[in-house]
């Protein structure tokens, strides 16, 4: 069971208390942008997803705490959660990753 | 006292006799003893027979590693525990044991002539054989394999035990009180943080109780071990918990373990708890398992007094038993000496060594020269001789060709030692092969975590013990005197003159798995161990191949013709030792099993016999039966009542969000299909949701209670995942509106009234709300107060009646419910259950979100496009719309079907067919959803999906049921009862 650090609680807080919510920075289009997308393009947006192996960037809730939707680097090879961090902060780069992992190793 | 027991030797307690049960006849044994030890005190090796070939084997270890000697206690109603290891059962005084997989009896089992024709099971047998035809699986294979194949039965009574869980915290947590365990717990508690040490058995030390003969620090080992343990007891800051097994290792140093509390104790206490699960989560995690000994893969290595060295030395130095009183040894490493030295200087005859190197250190072959024992080197074991305990071995010299028989009642073998990397591989630390020992050890670490000693490859107490302090932050260096681990040769394939065929070399005695079977595997094709392991069922027995893995792998790897890296190793999983259900279930059974929410009115449903069901986790009143009723003569008469005068039903459970805030009208029109924004203050309009994938997902009646206040009503059990869903809209693709949601699903109870008397019943009790229709129109919402407490007040109706719903603060539901019950008296008003609500809102062809839809209909589908905005820029699901699938002709469509026969009530989810004699498989249109008898209109009525529905009105349709009867039907539109909804509008 996951322990897992909510941006907006900045508590560990056991996995029970999360749900997880899909693959992250994934934009519903607007209404203009829908209308002059093709069915394939929508379908692209609806139903593809990346199922990366390394690190994934990834919806979490934390529905039985805060309530709050927030995104997460994990690693989904080892496990291991990277960071999390509030909505509305852009998709990491690489090396901002790399980042974050080399302060968490010291 | 048994006559191979020892006189004052052992850690167990020799003035104090146990007496026990195995097979109904009564061994006496000491405090201290299990079960094999005390049984082999009394010269039992026999302890049970094999799973597959159901031959006679014996106790091969010593703990909970052990393969072979599985056994069934009992002790009284409800209580019996199968497959328990009896090399690590105590015995207690009245104790009943059985042994399993033998019929008539262990001495003498018929199944043993699975053994005669064992040619006839290599590996694959089952999946080979049982296959064709099929129809024989349920009455001749599976039966077959049930009654000769098999572990213990398993109980058939409810378990009348308690089982404790809790959640656990700790900074450190060791896993293993052998030597390197104990000085890294020593290390620990001298730091400012929590300890616990956990070990499986019943005493702290290790390897430190079976072998014997150490000085730690200056003390003999025994006085080092009972002060540590002394020294731990005085630490403030640990916890030990002995009887304890670390079961499985979850992310982020989350441990289970799991506590045996009474499986050891004479009398039980009521309500005493049998087992406790800790669910642990550590800072650090120091893993200390050691390592278990390897057997040798020889012909004829399973018969009953045929055992590890290192287990054979433990009977002796803990328990005072000796396994044998003249014994043989086999070997391939330097520490089966020393267990043979322990044996031979207690008084046990050693008839010779067998060892299967050339080459022998000098010192090891002084030593035992000293006490007179004969060592054959560059020799194997061919066969072995003994029914039901061995009697002899033939010794054969390979290069000599040589043979000689030698007379023994016990073997002690040792292929060497496999380091415990169990819960250090469910941590998802990697492994490394290390060529020199051909084992497996740890490598990188992925959570905080170590391994230390035995288990991570560094055998001897002393680089153990100084291995362990180093892992807890300590500086120790231990002075030990030891006699040398020495080392060992791992051999793929021991050479032997006997053909093949003639030989069965087991290599996992649980599932009675040969040498031969993992060639085979190899000649047929399998190349990953994972598949050799789950064709030859190696390692997949309860004791998940603890003493089988590596020699299958080095077997399998030779025949592979690779290097054992490039074969692989097979994935530990938890739970590293068989552990109840039980103990994973806690507390969680009968009543307490799953949460069942109940509305404040549920009592008194209760009170008045209702039936219930479950819907989702909540508890709903289903009919509510008088004197003599069933189920279909309540409903009729609840049905009746409704429509003719009054009917009252809780409907408290709905799902309620309250959408609150300056753009509450703007959010509710990205969430529903239909438009918000000009519905009135106090107008209710019925709302449906979509997925984005354009599917319905739910639906409901939504009042707006001022500009920015919507009550907004969700299905029963859809209300959590409609909350989620709309939590999840407004945090992340609309966090510039400003909403607020709230579930209030239990902040209101729900009474529905329905039937022409409904406005009349309410209208005394009303205050503050002008009742009549020209203000209170249909689908409108009003504040004020009922029976003197608040009310949301709704006019709404799912039965096409006159229709309320009286919402008010829970905690007055049953209060206002009685009140207006006593009141309805003289309508004869009745209440009614979720059964009658389906068939009153079925006859007005309202759809249930989840039975009439399945998550592939569209609105469209569902009859209800009208409820689709055209105008709406953009909501949930509409792009989806219009994907080609959805607007394709052909789908299935919501209608209604009408049966030839009135009477026949179809039965819901059968197929529909438009030719009935057509040949199997038919092509089927499409299923019914909903289908009931309604008293209304005196025949049954029915809903139902069917491929191009809307274009097939008036057609008749065909339902084939089982044995041979065909309904037919006809297509109709979904609205049986008042087309034009005149009812709404009684006065
Ligand atoms: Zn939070």
């Amino acid at each position: 069971m996951f322990l897992i650090h909510c941006p907006h609680c900045q508590e560990d807080r056991p996995e029970i208390e999360f749900a997880y919510a899909g693959e992250a920075h994934i934009v519903r289009p607007g209404p203009e942008q829908q209308d002059a997308m093709s069915d394939a393009e929508w379908s692209e947006f609806m139903f593809i997803r990346d199922n990366v192996r390394g690190e994934h960037c990834e919806r979490w809730w934390h529905a039985n705490g805060c309530n709050m939707f927030f995104n997460a680097v994990r690693n989904t090879v080892s496990d291991k959660f990277i960071k999390t961090y509030k909505i509305g902060h852009k998709r990491p780069s690489a090396s901002q990753i790399q980042k974050w992992k080399d302060a968490a190793n010291g | 006292m048994g006559e191979y027991r020892k006189s004052g030797k052992g850690r167990v307690d020799h003035s104090e006799a146990v007496r026990f049960s195995f097979d109904g006849k009564s061994y006496e044994g000491l405090r201290g003893d299990t079960v094999a030890s005390a049984l082999m005190a009394n010269g039992v090796h026999l302890l049970g027979r094999s799973f597959k070939y159901h031959r006679p084997r014996g106790a091969v270890g010593v703990g909970f590693e052990e393969p072979n000697a599985l056994v069934t206690v009992r002790r009284g109603k409800g209580r019996m525990t199968p497959n328990l290891r009896a090399t690590a059962l105590e015995i207690y005084n009245g104790m009943e044991v059985t042994s399993q997989n033998r019929w008539p009896n262990l001495n003498f089992d018929i199944g043993a002539f699975n053994n005669t024709f064992s040619a006839f099971f290599p590996a694959g047998f089952y999946n080979k054989t049982f296959m064709w035809p099929k129809s024989f699986w349920d009455k001749v294979y599976e039966p077959f394999i049930r009654n000769m194949a098999g572990l213990g039965p398993a109980p058939t009574e409810p378990d009348p035990d308690v089982y404790a869980s809790t959640y656990a915290h700790c900074d450190v947590l060791i896993v293993g009180a052998g030597p390197a365990g104990l000085a890294a717990a020593i290390a620990a508690s001298k730091k400012d943080q929590r300890v616990v040490l956990v070990d499986e058995n019943t005493e702290l030390g290790g390897s430190l109780l079976g072998a014997t003969g150490a000085t730690i620090d200056g003390k003999p080992s025994e006085a080092w071990l009972a002060k540590t343990i002394k020294d731990l007891d005085k630490a403030q800051n640990v916890t030990v918990m002995t009887r304890t097994s670390a079961i499985g290792f979850y992310h982020d140093n989350f441990v289970a373990l799991s506590e045996r509390l009474t499986d050891h104790v004479p009398s039980l206490k009521p309500g005493q708890s049998r087992e406790k699960l800790h669910r642990m989560r550590a800072g650090r995690v120091i893993l200390a398992q050691g390592a278990i000994e390897r057997p040798l893969v020889f012909n004829g290595n399973d018969r009953p007094g045929v055992m590890l060295a290192s287990a054979a030395q433990t009977y002796i130095n803990r328990y005072g038993v000796g396994v044998g009183k003249n014994i043989a040894c086999f070997t391939a490493h330097d520490s089966a000496y020393q267990a043979v030295f322990d044996l031979a200087d207690s008084n046990i005859r050693v008839a010779a060594i067998v060892d299967a190197r050339k080459e022998l250190a000098a010192d090891i072959l002084a030593q035992a020269q000293s006490r007179g024992i004969d060592v054959i080197t560059n020799a194997v074991i061919s066969k072995t001789g003994g029914k039901n305990r061995i009697k002899s071995i033939e010794v054969y010299s390979p290069d000599t060709g040589t043979k000689r028989q030698v007379n023994c009642d016990a073997l002690l073998m040792s292929g060497g030692w496999t380091p415990s990397l169990h819960l250090w591989s469910h941590s998802k630390g990697s492994i490394k092969w290390d060529a020199a020992t051909k084992v497996y050890l740890p490598d990188q670490a992925n959570e905080n975590c170590v391994c230390i000693g035995a288990c991570n490859g560094d055998f001897g107490i002393k680089t153990a013990l100084n291995a362990g302090s180093k892992a807890a932050g300590g500086r120790k260096s231990y002075k030990v005197e030891e006699a040398d681990f020495g080392q060992g040769q791992i051999f793929d394939q021991l050479p032997n003159y006997i053909a093949p065929q003639k030989t069965k070399a087991f290599v996992d005695f649980q599932n009675d798995v040969t040498d031969k079977d993992i060639k085979l595997a190899v000649r047929e094709g399998f190349k990953s161990i994972e598949h050799v392991k789950r064709y030859t069922t190696n390692g997949m027995a309860t004791d998940q191949g603890k003493t089988s893995n590596l020699n299958a792998l080095e077997i399998a790897s030779k025949a592979l013709g690779k290097d054992a890296p490039q074969v692989g190793l097979t994935t530990f999983r938890p739970p590293y030792t068989p552990t109840t259900f039980g103990a994973i279930c806690g507390y969680r059974t009968d009543d307490l099993f799953e949460v069942t929410r109940k509305t404040p009115i549920d009592p008194w449903a209760e009170s008045q016999g209702a039936v219930f069901e479950p819907v989702g986790i909540w508890r709903r009143a289903w009919y509510f039966p008088k004197p003599g009723e069933d189920m279909h003569a309540a409903v009729a008469r609840e049905c009746k009542a409704t429509r003719d005068s009054l009917g009252i039903f809780d409907a408290s459970t709905l799902g309620k969000i309250e959408v609150v805030g300056p753009d509450a009208a703007k959010f509710m029109n990205i969430m529903y299909t239909n438009p918000w924004s000009k519905l009135g203050v106090g107008a209710c309009r019925y709302g449906l949701m979509l997925r984005e994938d354009g599917y319905i997902y739910d639906d409901g009646v939504v009042g707006r209670l001022a500009e920015d206040r919507f009550h907004v009503t969700t299905t029963t059990g859809g209300a959590p995942r409609v909350y989620r869903h709309m939590e999840d809209y407004l945090q992340t693709e609309f966090p510039e509106l400003e909403v607020w949601l709230t579930s209030t699903t239990e902040q209101w109870s729900v009474i529905a009234l329905n039937g022409p008397n409904a406005r009349k019943l309410i209208e005394p009790f009303v205050e503050g709300i002008d009742l009549s229709p020209e203000s209170f129109p249909h689908m409108a919402v009003r504040e004020g107060k009922i029976c003197g407490v608040p009310t949301r007040l709704f006019r709404v109706s799912f039965s096409g009646e006159l229709g309320f719903e009286v919402n008010v603060p829970a905690h007055f539901g049953k209060y206002v419910w009685e009140t207006l019950f006593e009141a309805g008296q003289k309508y004869d008003i009745t209440p009614y259950g979720t059964e009658t609500m389906h068939v009153l809102r079925a006859e007005k062809g309202f759809i249930i979100v989840g039975q009439d839809t399945d998550g592939t209909v569209t609105p469209h589908d569902a009859g209800m496009s009208w409820i689709v905005s055209k105008k709406k820029k953009d909501f949930v699901g509409k792009r989806s719309l219009q994907r080609s699938d959805l607007v394709a002709e052909g789908r299935k469509h919501l209608i209604g079907l009408l049966t030839d026969d009135p009477n026949v009530v179809l039965e819901e989810g059968a197929q529909i067919v438009t030719d009935p004699n057509q040949p199997i498989p038919m092509d089927m249109l499409g299923h019914v959803t909903s289908s009931y008898w309604s008293e209304a209109l005196g025949r049954s009525i029915a809903m139902a999906l069917v491929r191009d529905g809307f274009n097939r009105m008036d057609e008749e349709l065909y339902i084939p049921m089982p044995g041979g009867v065909n309904h037919k039907a006809k297509v109709v539109k979904p609205m049986f009862y008042d087309p034009k909804g005149e009812r709404l509008n009684v006065l």
